[in-house]
């Protein structure tokens, strides 16, 4: 894992449905400088810059970071663009800690956002490459036989996923940045919205955000302010199609826990991690990576989430922050998470904070459930 | 950089045939074959780390790095990422992640089809979208700005363009273009054999660490050194002429602190080896782009792998003893990525 490397400032910009005040470069740097803000620091103090974000047609900018590098102090600098489509904002964050692990740099500014008022992501989503079959329409017709194929496997009852998606939604009422804070929320009012893509309604659904997410990122002797350790960074990635490949509870995602796991030391994440920030686009996604992620045994994960164990006041508190279900501009979500886990060790996540938050755990996947990227942050040095 | 530097050496490297038309290859296919045959070549079936650079745009879909990884073969699923840029700066990610110590070997490939596309109008929407790229500049528009700036002149881009496209012919992997001709301007000061040719194709290569290098490869190409930075945006907050972010970077890899034998440079218009030569303070007598270079095969986000590559390849093979690579982003030569390689490390 190489030299050590802490979290030790978060920025983010209200994630709402469009940002219309502000340009692509004026929303990422909203974000980068409220993260060197609480790091106290400023550009100057940064050695280099790690840029996220999901495809490049959600705003019409072809690589947009060579565009971007001026708003986020970049010039002179090393500049990274990192691509994994879901997972990207976590893989950002990788990125940026392994350049501080090699011990090529002291500090490090990762950024990762989206603006997905500029597009349609549903159709962004949908073309296809020449040579190749179109499979899919957006990421609810993909993902929902897959959810179909867990409610088989498992017997999970139809109303699990609408208690996800209370569930978060309660939580987004306490964090100020969240994208949907709805008053009153409540099985009701998600069970009488439309059926998108069976099992899916709409409120089971994410919301299409603006918003940038960004953290620094400093090697020990460079820590300001309040770390949040890394204990451990993990990536996995398989192809979308391959005999054999279990789309329900894919294999990278259990082999991307395993080794996050054994480099921070746990062996039962539920009763070890004291919070999870894990990417749910679509409610029944919490049962399933209850289970991809060890926190339940096969087919018990929906048990967990029916019992209130993943709510903010259960034993193992599950995207406290509201999650990707309150807010997603894509690119950037998988970032939130990996920052709002280190918020939480750091202590700093106000209303949504779990008290005595210790060890965290930041998760992002993408594709067709294909890329993986986690790790682990503390509130002490590994 | 600080602290200890890890010996990492390029051990493989592979790249297609390019073509400048589509053959109905998906990319995929054009990938395949390059990967099989760095395999083979380090004997290697898995790695400890999977980089890629690639681009959406080319094909107008999203998400091109997906397929590409059937060419891999990422089952049991592996440790991998993407860049949507050039393959160069994955192997730079690669390089960064060999630093940690625990892993001893990658994967690197970078490929793109510009066939598919018109590369010079794709390559406005990199532009900052609300001041510059409703200005409609293309990208031969605003590489033609440079060469103006840079003054360069008119035989000695002739030169440049003729002797790129007489190596590429003696190069089995890239096109083969006639001697440059024509009066004609395509943008003004650039002629059209000033601009790299539209190509498809692929290229890989493998990085092994330490005494795993000295296993897979009988003379490893080391890394000495390896950089990149990045200048402002804005055309106009920058001077045209030379390049400071590759002599910046030059100077983080190490360029001047031996003689160089050999230098392969992402140079996508001819006025750009001056630009470069200059800011890497290379001589004279240095050989630039023996391999034909971008001029003579340009396959868009493998090509400044291919830099590295080539210039990995003359020291595999015992050609030269220390070489210099380089790689491209962002209009006007924006970022730029150095690597020096050498016999030893």
């Amino acid at each position: 894992m190489g030299n050590r490397c802490a979290v030790i400032g978060v920025g983010q910009t209200r994630y709402q449905t469009r940002r219309r005040d502000v340009s692509l470069a004026g929303l990422v740097r909203e974000a980068a400088l409220r993260a060197l803000e609480d790091a106290g620091l400023t550009f100057a103090d940064i050695d280099a810059v790690v840029i996220g974000k999901a495809p490049d047609l959600f705003e019409g900018v072809m690589m947009p970071e060579a565009y971007l590098a001026d708003a986020l102090g970049a010039a002179g600098k090393p500049v990274m663009r990192v691509h994994t489509a879901g997972s990207v904002g976590g893989s950002t964050a990788l990125v940026g800690a392994s350049l501080v692990q090699a011990g090529v740099h002291g500090r490090v500014l990762v950024v990762a956002f989206e603006k997905q008022s500029e597009s349609n992501a549903t159709w962004a989503l949908t073309t296809h490459l020449p040579f190749n079959a179109s499979l899919v329409v957006g990421a609810g017709g993909y993902f929902a036989p897959h959810i179909r194929e867990y409610m088989r496997r498992s017997g999970a009852p139809d109303h699990v996923g609408t208690l996800v998606a209370v569930k978060d939604r309660l939580n987004a009422l306490k964090n100020p940045y969240a994208h949907l804070r709805i008053p009153g929320i409540n099985r009701e009012m998600v069970e009488s919205t439309p059926m998108l893509w069976e099992p899916i309604r709409y409120l089971e659904t994410c919301p299409s955000s603006d918003g940038a997410c960004a953290m620094v990122l400093a090697a020990e002797d460079k820590v300001t302010g309040t770390p949040a350790w890394i204990h451990g960074t993990a990536m996995r990635s398989e192809p979308i199609t391959v005999a054999g490949r279990d789309v329900v509870s894919p294999r990278a995602g259990r082999d991307c826990a395993a080794d996050v796991y054994r480099q921070a030391g746990v062996t039962d994440p539920r009763r070890e991690i004291d919070v999870a920030e894990v990417y749910v686009p679509f409610s029944w996604y919490e049962p399933m990576w209850l289970e991809n992620l060890g926190f339940a045994a096969e087919g018990e994960g929906w048990k967990l989430t029916e019992a209130g164990c993943t709510a903010l006041d259960g034993d193992t508190p599950w995207n406290a922050s509201g999650g990707v279900l309150s807010s997603n501009p894509i690119g950037a979500s998988g970032l939130i998470r990996f920052a709002e886990a280190a918020l939480q060790v750091r202590g700093m996540a106000g209303e949504h904070q779990v008290e005595g938050a210790r060890l965290a755990l930041g998760h992002a996947y993408g594709g067709g459930a294909q890329f993986f990227a986690m790790w682990i942050v503390g509130s002490s040095k590994p | 950089m600080s602290g200890l530097v890890r010996e990492v050496a390029v051990v493989a490297f592979a790249q297609t045939v390019h073509t400048g038309h589509d053959t109905g290859l998906a990319e995929p296919e054009l990938l395949l074959p390059v990967i099989d045959e760095v395999k083979r070549a380090t004997g290697l079936k898995r790695f400890g780390f999977t980089c890629s650079g690639s681009c959406d745009y080319l094909a107008g879909a999203p998400f091109s790095f997906v397929s590409a990884l059937d060419a891999v073969g990422a089952w049991p699923p592996i440790s991998e990422s993407h860049v949507e840029m050039d393959g160069a700066f994955a192997l730079y990610e690669a390089w960064v992640r060999l630093q940690h110590g625990d892993i001893d070997t990658a994967l690197v490939y970078g490929f793109g089809k510009s066939s598919m596309s018109d590369i010079r109008e794709i390559m406005t929407l990199q532009l900052d979208p609300y001041y510059l790229a409703p200005l409609g500049l293309d990208q031969v528009s605003y590489a033609a700005l440079q060469a103006a700036a840079a003054g360069a002149e008119r035989a000695v881009l002739d030169e440049i363009v003729r002797r790129s496209r007489a190596d590429g012919r003696a190069n089995p992997y890239a096109l083969d273009l006639p001697d440059p001709s024509g009066e004609e301007f395509e943008v003004e000061p650039l002629r059209p054999y000033d601009v790299a040719p539209v190509t498809d194709g692929a290229a890989a290569v493998v990085l092994a660490a330490g005494d795993r290098a000295r296993e897979l490869a009988g003379r490893p190409a080391w890394i000495t050194g390896i950089a990149h930075r990045a200048e402002p945006h804005y055309l106009g907050m920058r001077d045209l002429s030379r390049s400071v972010s590759t002599a910046d970077a030059g100077r983080a890899a190490g360029v001047g602190k031996g003689p160089v034998d050999v230098a392969e440079l992402h140079t996508q218009f001819s006025h750009e080896e001056p630009i470069l030569r200059e800011a890497l303070g290379l001589s004279a007598d240095v050989t630039v782009n023996p391999s034909g270079g971008p001029l003579a095969a340009n396959p868009v986000m493998a090509a400044g792998l291919i830099r590295v590559g080539e210039a990995a390849r003359r020291i595999l093979d015992g050609s030269a003893g220390r070489a210099v690579a380089h790689a491209t982003s962002g209009p006007c030569l924006q970022q730029n990525l150095v690597a020096v390689l050498e016999t030893s490390a």
